[in-house]
């Protein structure tokens, strides 16, 4: 068992290679960047897939965790602060090493927080929130829940569309690079462009790993156990509302991750990325991707986020999203890439020789 | 012989009516009780109250000598109270094996990061899991069916999958809501067969249960309930001959 998935992580790595060796060897590096930025928006999209496909509790808020991973790192490492310099708090994150003074695009000096401190403060804030809003929300089925989880997205969208310190509607651009290592630096700079590409798959390679391993625990037993009859799971002794809870803010803390390096990358984040739209093309590739199907998932994340980001749906961007959830939802509610569906198209296929043996 | 569930008092309300009425009863350890009663005695809402999935509107419930009342679900099975369904309730999308793997999960520890991060550990914990959910398989005549999806089993066997994953837990005591429902009559009598060696293992059983000879021919003690009051406790040769009891299962003879 163990070995079959680090097998198929291996090839997944394989192939993220195989993909770079490959444009680099054509000229089309080019593609590296929507591979990129499909990449961050995969580990939203894994995270959801443990919480709605696995353990069946939806979200329709979670680019709203995105957002607040990508806007709180944003307007920490670019709000500048020298005129508060005085200020004994700031004094104190300074000398903790915590602040960083730079240059700002227009030559003036910017005193700003490190993008290390911004990324922890982003995902603590975002880790409880989740909680807080998880525990009360989570007590919610059905519609009931998918109705309080969007109202949540909209009341983030609305926070930081309307909020001069989130830019409003412009949101915050002239975002600095995030040096994770020295040498090692998210940044949508042209010369970086491969190593990023490495570190966005590196990290999906790795969410992958952690949920594969996830899913066939214990824990994962429990969770599909939660999805599969919830009171017979709670006869079980699985603690279900403990354990709901726990799956969505480790999903949310997975969108805010995406989001701190998303904005980074882009050096800049808008109020789109909160959007109701964001938090339903989501969902959208999880249920097309299977629901409980990390792999379908996968698949259909980055080949759809690359589309759109390619920018092949055109205007029709959102309703190419909104199109794929209604037609997932008419004809395969249980989501596309399951393995019965698999078999029965193999099985259509496979029909002509079937008849040939006999 | 010592007690393991004692019930005292137990009522559970529903608006003006009274589903379970100040019901008293105990379980020695070691035997198989039986809860009969018409349709709507209240003998599905007493387990739901003894399990935890309602709350009672007054009374105790101790389990071992533990008050459980006003806990929960998770919390009854944690101290060994397994339980089935009157609809039987299996995890859907998952195979037959991995339904019973999740019945040892009080009985493992591994959380969130050992499993994220597969620790050796917490590999060998479930390498036993599944040994012993193999084990239970075996017990109920299911191995074979172990890799297919539980709600693909037919009837007769998922209610054997349900009481292969309420044993995983290694249950003290096993409260069964009406095993035999919509069993053939051959079946029944394998349930039965079935409950008298899941008592000989050391579990306690408590029954709920419609069939008659079901009920007599295993029970060591069996209550009556009737419109949710406890009418008669006796064993079984008793209660068939109880008048009160013939009354309320057969109607009076007045016309």
């Amino acid at each position: 068992m163990q070995r079959k998935k680090a097998i198929q992580v291996s090839l997944l790595a394989a192939v993220v290679i195989a993909v770079q060796v490959f444009t680099s060897a054509t000229g089309s590096l080019f593609y590296l960047t929507q591979l990129t930025m499909s990449a961050y928006y995969l580990l939203v999209i894994l995270g959801l897939t443990v919480l709605m496909g696995y353990t069946g509790q939806i979200s329709i808020g979670h680019a709203g965790f995105f957002a607040m991973g990508g806007y709180i790192s944003a307007m920490l490492t670019t709000h500048d602060l020298t005129q508060y310099k005085d200020n004994s708090l700031i004094g104190l994150l300074d000398s903790l090493g915590l602040l960083v003074e730079r240059t700002g695009l227009y030559g003036d000096n910017l005193l700003n927080v490190t993008p290390w401190a911004a990324f922890i403060a982003a995902i603590a804030v975002t880790f409880i929130v989740a909680y807080l809003i998880g525990g009360p929300v989570l007590k919610l089925k059905g519609h009931y829940l998918a109705m309080a989880t969007l109202a949540f997205g909209t009341i983030i969208y609305t926070i930081v569309s309307a909020t001069p310190i989130f830019g409003e509607a412009d949101g915050i651009n002239a975002v600095p690079p995030f040096e994770l290592l020295p040498g090692l630096v998210v940044s949508g700079n042209i010369a970086l462009r491969t190593s990023n590409y490495y570190i966005a798959w590196g990290l999906v390679i790795a969410c992958m790993y952690l949920l594969l391993n996830l899913m066939d625990s214990r824990v994962g037993r429990a969770l599909r156990a939660i999805h599969g009859a919830e009171d017979a799971a709670g006869s079980m002794g699985v603690n279900t509302a403990q354990y709901k809870l726990r799956v969505f803010v480790l999903s949310a803390v997975f969108a805010a991750v995406a989001g701190v390096f998303l904005t980074h990358y882009n050096a800049g984040i808008g109020p789109s990325e909160a959007s109701v739209m964001k938090s339903i093309r989501y969902v959208a590739i999880v249920a097309i991707g299977g629901m409980a199907n990390l792999w379908g998932a996968l698949v259909m994340g980055v080949f759809l986020n690359f589309l759109s980001l390619r920018g092949y749906f055109g205007s029709f961007d959102d309703a190419v999203f909104g199109g794929i959830l209604i037609v997932i939802m008419l004809f395969a509610p249980d989501g596309l890439l399951r393995q019965g569906n698999l078999r029965a198209l193999i099985g259509l296929f496979a029909k002509p020789s079937k008849e040939e043996g006999v | 012989m010592s007690v393991l569930l004692e019930v005292k008092n137990l009522s559970r309300h529903f608006g003006g009516l009274r589903a379970v009425d100040q019901v008293s009863f105990s379980v020695q350890e070691g035997a198989i009780k039986a809860v009969i009663g018409p349709n709507g005695a209240g003998k599905t809402t007493l387990f739901h109250l003894i399990s935890g999935y309602l709350p009672s509107t007054e009374g105790m419930v101790s389990f071992m000598g533990r008050d459980i009342h006003h806990k929960k679900p998770f919390e009854i099975a944690a101290l060994g109270l397994g339980r089935t369904f009157q609809h039987v309730r299996l995890f859907h999308g998952m195979s037959a094996l991995d339904n019973v793997m999740v019945g040892r999960h009080t009985r493992s520890s591994a959380g969130f990061l050992s499993g994220m991060l597969a620790l050796p550990h917490a590999r060998r914990e479930d390498r036993a899991i599944r040994e012993r959910a193999m084990e239970e398989l075996e017990f109920m005549g299911i191995a074979s069916l172990a890799d297919t999806e539980a709600t693909s089993l037919s009837f007769g066997q998922q209610r054997s999958l349900e009481l292969a994953r309420a044993l995983a837990l290694e249950p003290q005591l096993l409260l069964l809501d009406e095993p035999a429902a919509g069993l053939n009559m051959h079946e029944t009598v394998e349930v039965g067969e079935t409950i008298k060696k899941i008592r000989d293992r050391g579990v306690t059983v408590l029954i709920v249960e419609h069939d008659m000879s079901l009920v007599m021919n295993i029970s060591d003690e069996v209550m009556v309930l009737s419109y949710g009051q406890k009418i008669a406790e006796d064993e079984p040769l008793a209660i068939q001959k109880n008048e009160e009891v013939v009354r309320v299962y057969l109607g009076e003879d007045d016309g």
